[in-house]
């Protein structure tokens, strides 16, 4: 009695199992319906933090594929780098004068995770203040593909080399990723690819290489314990170099011998090398081996999808688009950009039924409030006030269970990958009051700091809409850039009168309020009248259900 | 409707079915005498499970330590093992003895408290972390995936139809209650996690502001009513948590900084305070000891030393606080590690992934001491070499449900799919304590819809069907202070779904409740007469 959905499944979800009721047989091929609001809004909420009303209105101008291709081809340069911010009682940097990065410095004995501290604070703003680019969401997507964690592991400039790369190669080639991570000090480190010797195997890195990185454990996955076995002996040799932030290839701790695979890998033989080019030679080979088969690109196109489009990939949707991506990833000799672009200029992505389809991670939801809702902050040259804030903002997407820099294990984030919950995993009892109060705080409040304060300027906002002495285009215009569900006409109503109207039955109550704080916006008394009746409205907004969709 | 009411009260309860479909009393407001209406006797199974989850694979032949092949333990472990001389000896036994940080375990063990289950895994084991995470959690073999987990399908046997019509007048408490804000798989239902989460058991939440618009027909519908859902969840469960939390004023004595024992503290509490919860899950992580386990030259000492000693300590002081709050009857706990280490070390100081590994049962009611022999260790032993299971994981979840949850046999294998070896783990008789007969079908029934009428909203006549397990039956329509109005059916009948009608001329247009009485059971719902 009662246990109904015991039914077993084969090893993977997408294609064997029927659990939701909303399908589409919509592909890749290009979408040419309306390019307007609505749609601008869907890209933007997926390809960036949150859809900034400058930039949807700026995206609007602009066709479909003109808007797709800005935002895969365009990148943004630092503007700046992580700076002492961390001086104090307890801790004072020897080389790096307060407010000066420490990219560039000596590396220290003691004391270095400050450092790493400060550029986890010093991405929040990177990530709040990104330019029109897939840049900032795509540096997650790599981060959440090859998880390391910055807590286990040592090294601030190699933590910031690290995820530098994936900033500079946001969409660059997957085999390039998978080589750059296959040396990298901080995943030597983090999976003890340090200690793989031919003395003492670590399978550790072998094996997440194929099950994680770039096989992934799909139906046509079948690697076996022994490949990652001998895939373990060809990764032999390499170390951290800890002085120099860097890695170096030991031929004395590699393993010589010819590294043999399964059919999975087409019986391959890896030759092995004795020279002190062999590390890097037979991580070629390996790599090669690997991204020839091809459950690799359909793997990786899997991924893509879950983190852009939606987590239930149905029969239909493997065959209609998870498919056709892989082949131009091939095809592009596994260059992303092709693919990115194929996805987002797609029927299928534009289709109504993946519209609001995603709840936020707790990263886009902090990062696309403080956008959405153009939160200032303080001038640049205020170092302290602007690394407190962050370093704020990052604690609550650490207590709501996404803390960049910290996946809770090498296969990333659980959203985006646990069966059968995914991104619902996100929201708890724990965790969905805690972005009820921070939005809440933000609205009502705002965050102190040292003498300044940062919030959500609810008349600033307003201001931005198109018409906001008539409180019915307000609601409607806030609601078309901040929510991706419909409203109903008789919500919206209620809504306005609830809190625009204060119970008046009349619209003329909040114009002829709006219009008389706009002739004098410098009265005390008339600013109130309408921030009252503001932050009721705008509360109620990010703190709904709604709000949690992108 | 008043600004105040629509910020409050922001959803109606027409929005909630899910929720609140079946019964009226928290959505329509109380009334003392619609309470003492619905008033139906506790469930008194109050048997509640513990599941302490060690994260990254604890490292089994240094926390269970074979004293019968000491030689060959410290043979293929030089660098890391415990000296003989250092580990804790164990009342009754010359055969096993515990990691040196295990005081706490040691005295539980000697005082009958602890059960210690020997190279506990699955048959055929994966390394990967996630697989066996996902294998432990849901109880699934090796090479299937499921997506529910194995306490979730035995709490959804429990408490069928969970989230629908849950909470209700018989279950007014979470299923579930896991500490810390990530979701166990463990916990995972049919339809979406049994349990819910907590930090601060004192934390009571106002989260039910948010548009009632019907659900779109689209994948953004499936996610706004998962998340309506969790609010409404946090909302009416945090009430209860936080009233059971400070109905506890007292406690034993907790070791300080240590993270797991803070964890079981509000276990406890929460026990003591009244929650019917059936299930809790706390968690500690760090055990994926590659490197550093012990400190070179120091093998009592290290990373492995602190991460049991704050297990064994958490446990001890949590047993502790059960016998003084007196509620030590009532609780059984078990730990598990997603697999256990390689039997060779590593040269890092540390162990790699391996299979099989102890594990505790602890609890007054469990039958102590330990089930099973050391593993057995090569005499010369290679980096391959893995401690093979004896007790398949899934034999102690059926044991655990059919000797401590109370299931009947016949009915496992709904919740593990399989037959299981029935493993001695509680006392004799733990299970006649629990006076589960009469009422397991009180709960199993509640989620269920019993009884529901159509036209609704009506004008002058509305049928109403109603399901009766047999025997007495009584269908009732009360209005909204809770009087009974009119008695539609009175009288003993034989098991079977069936309909009558209600005329409604004679009463004004307003909300109505009708009322399903079946033995130990009863459900209200509500329904409304409109003016024609």
């Amino acid at each position: 009695m009662g246990v109904t959905a015991l039914t077993p499944n084969s090893s993977h979800k997408s294609s064997c199992q029927q659990t939701k009721p909303f399908r589409t047989l919509s592909g890749i091929d290009a979408y040419t319906g309306s390019f307007g609001t609505a749609e601008v809004v869907h890209l933007l909420k997926r390809t960036m933090f949150g859809a900034a009303i400058a930039d949807v209105n700026y995206f609007k101008t602009r066709t479909v594929v003109q808007a797709v291709d800005e935002l895969i081809d365009n990148s943004f340069a630092l503007t700046s780098q992580p700076v002492n911010d961390y001086n104090s009682a307890d801790f004072t940097d020897p080389v790096v004068a307060p407010g000066q990065t420490w990219i560039n410095a000596p590396n220290l004995s003691d004391g270095d995770f400050w450092r790493v501290y400060s550029f986890r604070k010093w991405h929040v703003g990177q990530m709040i203040n990104q330019g029109r680019s897939i840049q900032m969401k795509m540096m997650l997507f790599w981060h959440n593909h090859f998880a390391t964690h910055i807590d286990d592991v040592f090294g601030s400039k190699m933590c910031y080399n690290h995820h530098m790369y994936f900033r500079n190669n946001y969409a660059g080639n997957v085999r390039s990723f998978a080589k750059f991570i296959s040396t990298d000090p901080i995943m030597l480190q983090y999976l003890g690819g340090q200690y793989n010797t031919k003395w003492a195997p670590n399978e550790n890195y072998a094996r997440e290489l194929q099950e994680l990185f770039c096989i992934g454990k799909g139906p046509g996955a079948a690697f076996t314990e022994n490949d990652v076995k001998e895939a373990a002996r060809v990764l032999t040799g390499w170390k951290v170099d800890y002085d120099n932030n860097t890695y170096y290839f030991d031929i004395n701790d590699h393993d010589t011998d010819n590294k043999v695979f399964s059919s999975f890998y087409n019986n391959t033989t890896i030759q092995g090398r004795n020279n002190s080019t062999a590390g890097n030679t037979e991580l070629d080979d390996l790599l090669n081996m690997i991204f020839a088969n091809n459950e690799c690109a359909l793997f990786i196109c899997r991924k893509l999808y879950r983190f852009f489009v939606y987590y239930d990939i149905d029969a239909a949707t493997e065959a209609n688009v998870i498919a056709p991506l892989a082949t131009i990833l091939r095809a592009s000799n596994y260059e992303l950009k092709p693919v990115l672009k194929a996805l987002f200029k797609s029927q299928h992505f534009f289709d109504a039924v993946n519209y609001g389809a995603q709840i936020k991670s707790p990263i886009d939801f902090m990062t696309a409030l403080m956008r959405e809702f153009k939160v200032s902050f303080p001038t640049a040259s205020d170092y302290v006030s602007n690394y407190n804030f962050w370093g704020t903002i990052q604690y609550f997407t650490y207590i709501m269970n996404q803390d960049y820099g910290n996946p809770p294990n090498v296969a990333g984030w659980p959203a985006y990958y646990q069966t059968p919950q995914y991104y619902e995993m996100w929201i708890n009892s724990t965790t969905y009051p805690k972005r009820v109060d921070f939005s809440k705080w933000m609205v009502e409040y705002g965050i102190d700091g040292n003498n300044t304060n940062i919030k959500i300027d609810t008349i600033a906002f307003t201001r931005l809409l198109s018409n906001p002495s008539n409180p019915n285009t307000l609601i409607s215009d806030a609601l078309d850039v901040l929510y991706r569900v419909p409203i109903s006409a008789a919500s919206k109503a209620q809504l306005k009168t609830a809190t625009l109207l204060d119970g008046q039955a009349n619209d003329n109550y909040w114009t002829s309020a709006w219009n008389s704080y706009i002739a004098d916006p410098t009265n005390a008394v008339k600013k109130s009248v309408v921030e009252n009746r503001l932050k009721n409205l705008y509360r109620f907004i990010v703190n709904s259900p709604e709000y949690q969709l992108a | 409707m008043r600004r105040r009411d629509f910020l409050r009260n922001g959803v109606p309860m027409a929005v909630l079915p899910a929720l609140f479909g079946s019964i009226g009393v928290k959505a329509f407001g109380k009334t003392s005498m619609i309470d003492s209406l619905l008033k139906v006797t506790g469930t008194d199974n109050d048997h509640v499970l513990v599941l302490v989850q060690l994260f990254g694979g604890n490292d089994g032949l240094n926390t269970v330590i074979p004293l019968d092949m000491f030689s060959r333990y410290n043979n293929a472990r030089p660098n890391i093992a415990i000296p003989e001389a250092s580990v804790l000896r164990l009342d009754g036994t010359l055969k096993t003895g515990l990691h040196p940080s295990l005081t706490g375990l040691r005295d539980l063990y000697n005082n009958g408290k602890l059960a210690i289950l020997q190279s506990v895994g699955m048959p055929d084991p994966t390394y990967s972390h996630f697989r066996a995470s996902d294998i432990w959690e849901s109880g699934s073999d090796s090479t299937q995936t499921l997506n529910t987990g194995w306490a979730g399908r035995y709490l959804n046997y429990e408490y069928p139809n969970y989230p629908v019509g849950y909470p209700n007048t018989t279950v007014t408490d979470p299923l579930a209650v896991q500490i810390g804000a990530a979701n166990s798989f463990a916990l995972q239902g049919p339809a979406m996690p049994m349990g819910i989460n907590i930090e601060d058991p004192s934390n009571v939440y106002n989260l039910t502001n948010g548009f009632t618009d019907v659900l779109p027909a689209v994948h953004a519908g499936t996610e706004l009513n998962f998340i309506r859902t969790i609010a409404q969840q946090t909302q009416t469960y945090s009430q209860v948590i936080s009233a059971a939390s400070n109905a506890v004023t007292q406690q034993s004595v907790y070791p300080a900084d240590n993270y797991l024992a803070e964890q079981l503290k509000i276990v406890a509490r929460l026990i003591k305070g009244g929650l019917k919860t059936r299930v809790y899950m706390v968690s500690y992580d760090g055990f994926d000891t590659h490197s550093s386990q012990v400190e070179a030259g120091a093998s009592t000492t290290g990373k492995h030393a602190v991460l049991l000693k704050t297990v064994g300590d958490a446990i001890k002081a949590f047993q502790t606080d059960l016998q003084y709050l007196g509620i030590e009857d009532k609780v059984m706990g078990m730990t598990f590690s997603e697999f256990g280490r390689r039997i060779k070390s590593n040269d890092s100081s540390g162990t790699d992934h391996g299979a099989a590994a102890p594990l505790f049962v602890f609890g007054k009611k469990v039958q102590g001491g330990i089930l099973g022999d050391s593993p057995d260790i090569p005499a010369s032993v290679t980096d391959e070499d893995n401690v093979p299971m004896q007790i398949d994981f899934r034999s102690v979840y059926s044991s655990l449900l059919q000797d401590w949850m109370c299931v009947p046999p016949q009915d496992l294998n709904g919740m593990l799919l399989r037959n299981y070896q029935a493993l001695p783990l509680m006392q004799q008789n733990a299970c006649r304590q629990c006076t589960v007969n009469g009422n397991r079908p009180v709960y199993q029934q509640s989620g269920i819809s019993l009884i529901s009428n159509s036209p609704n909203p009506f004008v002058s006549s509305t049928t109403i069907t109603y399901t009766t397990q047999g025997m007495h039956t009584m269908v009732q329509v009360m209005n909204t202070s809770g009087k009974v109005i009119k008695v539609l059916v009175d009288k003993v009948m034989k098991q079977g779904t069936y309909t009558v009608s209600f005329d409604s001329t004679n009463y004004p247009p307003g909300t109505y409740y009708l009322r399903l009485q079946n033995m130990e059971l009863s459900q209200v719902k509500a329904m409304m007469i409109v003016a024609p």
